[in-house]
C-alpha cells in the first residue's frame, strides 16, 4: 500500500535548500557547526544538509552518526535487537550541534539523542532539525529548524524514503498496521 | 551439542529454538545461527565505542537486575560481566556459591527460585556441572540465564569473544583456518569456539595429545555427512590432526588452551616436558602459519607450558585485548536478553 504521499523528491530538495539556509541564518555561518544525524534516516538528511552547506559557504561541516538506541525510554519506538556504532568526526564540546532526524514525533527520540551527546562532551547549545514535524509531543522540546509541518492522527505512521536508504525520495502517511 | 566421550560431559537436551528472533537464554553457540552470531559481534562493536568514550556509561539496563552466580573461581569473566552490567546502569549483584546459603546445603533449582523471586532478570552462572545453567533455564520462567561456563560443556560467551576478536583482526572469519591446540577434551573453551568458528564458515583443526581430544567429533545424531533432516552436518569442516607442526600450516589464526598439569598424573600425556615439546606454540612454529597469523588465548596462562612467554607478550599476541573485547561481547548479551525489546524492523 503505497499510503497518501505528502511529498516528492522535488519537494524534499526544497524543503533541505530551506532548511540549510535558516541553520546558516540562524549560526551565522558554518563556524563550530556539526551536525549529528540519527540513524537510520537522520544520518542521509545530515549528509544533504552539509553538501548543501559546502556548496554555498565552502565550509567542511563535520557530520556524526548517533543510534540513540542504549539512551531509549519510549514505547512508541522501543529499543532495537541491533545497535550500530555512535560516531562523531568531530569532538562535540564548545561546537553547536545540531540533531537532524527524518520526523519529530513525541520528542522522545530528541531526548535520548541530547543525553547521548551530552555523554559525549559539552556542546555549546544543541538544536533540531527536522524533514517533519507530526506534532503530537510528549515532552517540552520543539525543532529548531522543520522542512514541513504536517498535521497527523496519533494512529497514523508517517514513512519517510532517502535514496540513499530506500532508493526512492518521499514522504507518506500511511494508517497503522499497514504494510 | 559436542559431546565428549569421557570427562564430565552430558549429553544435553538441545534447547528450544529461540521465539520470534527474540533470545530469552544463552547456554550455548550450538543454537545460534550465523545471522545471529553476526549480529551479536555488530551490537558489540557499537559496545566497544561506549568503553572507548570517557562516559562509560549508558542507561540502557537502568532499573535491571543481574546476579552472578558462581560456583567455581573465576577473575576476568565475572569481572567482565560485572562491569559490562555496570557500564548498561543495571544492577549487578555478585553471589558466590562458597559464601552463601549453598554452603548450608541448597539445591540449585532453589537457589534459583529464590533469585527469581526476589525479582533478578539476568542470572549469569558459572558451575561445575554441564548442564546447570540449562536446568536453571528450563526451571525458571522469568529469568534470562547466561552460561558463564558449565563444566567442560560449554562457555559460550568466551566463544563469542574469541570470534569478535577474530573478526576485528582478520577482516572476516569465513574460509579461515583456525587451529585449537591442546587439551581439547577438557576444553569448555574449545567446545564453544568450535560452533562458532565454524558457524561462521572457518575451517577448525583441532590439535593436541590423541588422549586430550573429544570423540566422536560430529554432534550427536548427526552421521558423518547430513543430519537426520538432510541439513549438512554444521561441524563437516572440524578436524583433528594431532600434529601441531602439520596443523599449523596455512593458519591464520591459533588458539592455544590452557593445560591443567594435573592430567599428567592421570595419565594424559608423559611430561610437561614433552607436551611443550611437541605441542607448545612458540615463534618457531608461528613461522609455518600464514605470514600475519594471530594468537589468542582464553586464559589464565601457563607462560612457557602451551605458549612461549615470547610469543604471549609480542606482536602477533591478541590476548590482552580479548580480555577488554569480553566486556563487550558482555555488554552485546546482556543488552540483548535484558535491553532489547523489539525485533528488527
Amino acid at each position: 500500500m503505497a499510503g497518501r504521499r505528502i511529498m516528492d523528491a522535488d519537494e524534499i530538495r526544497r524543503a533541505v535548500t530551506r532548511m540549510f539556509h535558516e541553520i546558516l541564518e540562524r549560526n551565522h555561518g558554518a563556524d563550530e557547526l556539526l551536525l549529528a544525524g540519527i540513524r537510520t534516516r537522520g544520518v542521509p538528511l545530515a549528509q544533504r544538509l552539509a553538501r548543501h552547506i559546502q556548496d554555498s559557504e565552502n565550509a567542511a561541516v563535520p557530520v556524526g552518526r548517533l543510534d540513540i538506541n542504549l539512551y531509549r525510554d519510549d514505547l512508541s519506538e522501543r529499543p532495537r535487537l541491533r545497535i550500530r556504532p555512535t560516531t562523531m568526526p568531530a569532538d562535540v564540546t564548545g561546537r553547536t550541534v545540531v540533531l537532524v532526524d527524518d520526523v519529530l514525533y513525541t520528542g522522545r527520540t530528541v531526548r535520548a539523542a541530547m543525553d547521548a551527546i551530552s555523554d559525549l562532551g559539552r556542546p555549546l547549545r544543541i538544536q533540531v532539525a527536522a524533514l517533519v514535524d507530526r506534532g503530537h509531543r510528549e515532552l517540552p522540546i520543539r525543532a529548531d529548524f522543520v522542512g514541513k509541518n504536517i498535521p497527523t492522527r496519533q494512529m497514523e505512521l508517517v514513512r519517510v524514503r532517502f535514496c540513499e536508504t530506500d532508493g526512492v525520495d518521499d514522504v507518506s502517511i500511511l494508517e497503522r498496521g499497514a504494510p | 551439542m559436542v559431546v565428549a566421550a569421557t570427562g564430565d560431559t552430558r549429553i544435553l537436551q538441545s534447547d528450544p529454538p529461540p521465539v520470534q528472533g527474540r533470545r530469552r537464554h544463552v547456554l550455548d553457540l550450538d543454537d545460534f545461527t550465523a545471522e545471529e552470531l553476526t549480529a551479536t559481534l555488530d551490537n558489540a562493536d557499537a559496545m566497544r565505542g561506549v568503553l572507548e568514550r570517557d562516559v562509560k556509561k549508558v542507561p540502557a539496563l537502568r532499573g535491571r537486575v543481574v546476579i552472578t552466580l558462581f560456583y567455581e573461581a573465576s577473575t576476568r569473566t565475572r569481572i567482565s560481566f560485572e562491569e559490562a552490567g555496570k557500564i548498561l546502569s543495571a544492577d549487578v549483584i555478585n553471589m558466590t556459591a562458597s559464601a552463601s546459603s549453598v554452603e548450608k546445603g541448597e539445591s540449585l533449582l532453589n537457589t534459583g527460585l529464590t533469585l527469581q523471586a526476589m525479582g533478578v532478570d539476568v542470572i549469569v552462572i558459572r558451575h561445575p556441572h554441564a548442564g546447570a545453567p540449562h536446568f536453571l533455564a528450563r526451571n525458571l520462567a522469568n529469568v534470562a540465564v547466561i552460561n558463564a561456563g558449565d563444566g567442560a560443556h560449554a562457555h559460550p560467551t568466551q566463544g563469542l569473544l574469541d570470534l569478535y576478536t577474530a573478526r576485528a583482526h582478520l577482516g572476516g572469519i569465513a574460509g579461515r583456518k583456525v587451529v585449537i591446540v591442546g587439551d581439547v577434551l577438557h576444553s569448555r573453551v574449545a567446545r564453544s569456539a568450535v560452533w562458532g568458528f565454524a558457524g561462521l564458515g572457518a575451517s577448525v583443526v583441532l590439535c593436541g595429545p590423541p588422549t586430550l581430544m573429544p570423540d566422536p567429533l560430529v554432534p550427536q545424531g548427526w552421521g558423518t555427512g547430513t543430519g537426520g533432516n538432510g541439513a549438512p552436518n554444521p561441524l563437516a569442516d572440524v578436524t583433528v590432526q594431532p600434529d601441531l607442526d602439520a596443523a599449523i600450516e596455512g593458519a591464520d589464526l591459533v588458539m592455544a588452551l590452557r593445560l591443567q598439569t594435573e592430567r599428567q598424573q592421570r595419565g594424559f600425556f608423559p611430561s610437561v616436558r614433552e607436551y611443550i615439546r611437541r605441542w607448545q606454540v612458540n615463534d618457531d612454529r608461528m613461522a609455518r602459519a600464514n605470514t600475519n597469523a594471530l594468537l589468542m588465548h582464553p586464559g589464565p596462562m601457563n607462560e612457557g607450558i602451551e605458549v612461549s612467554s615470547r610469543l604471549a607478550h609480542g606482536e602477533r599476541s591478541l590476548i590482552e585485548e580479548q580480555v577488554t573485547n569480553g566486556v563487550a561481547i558482555r555488554m552485546a548479551l546482556l543488552y540483548q536478553l535484558a535491553g532489547a525489546t523489539v525485533v528488527e524492523d
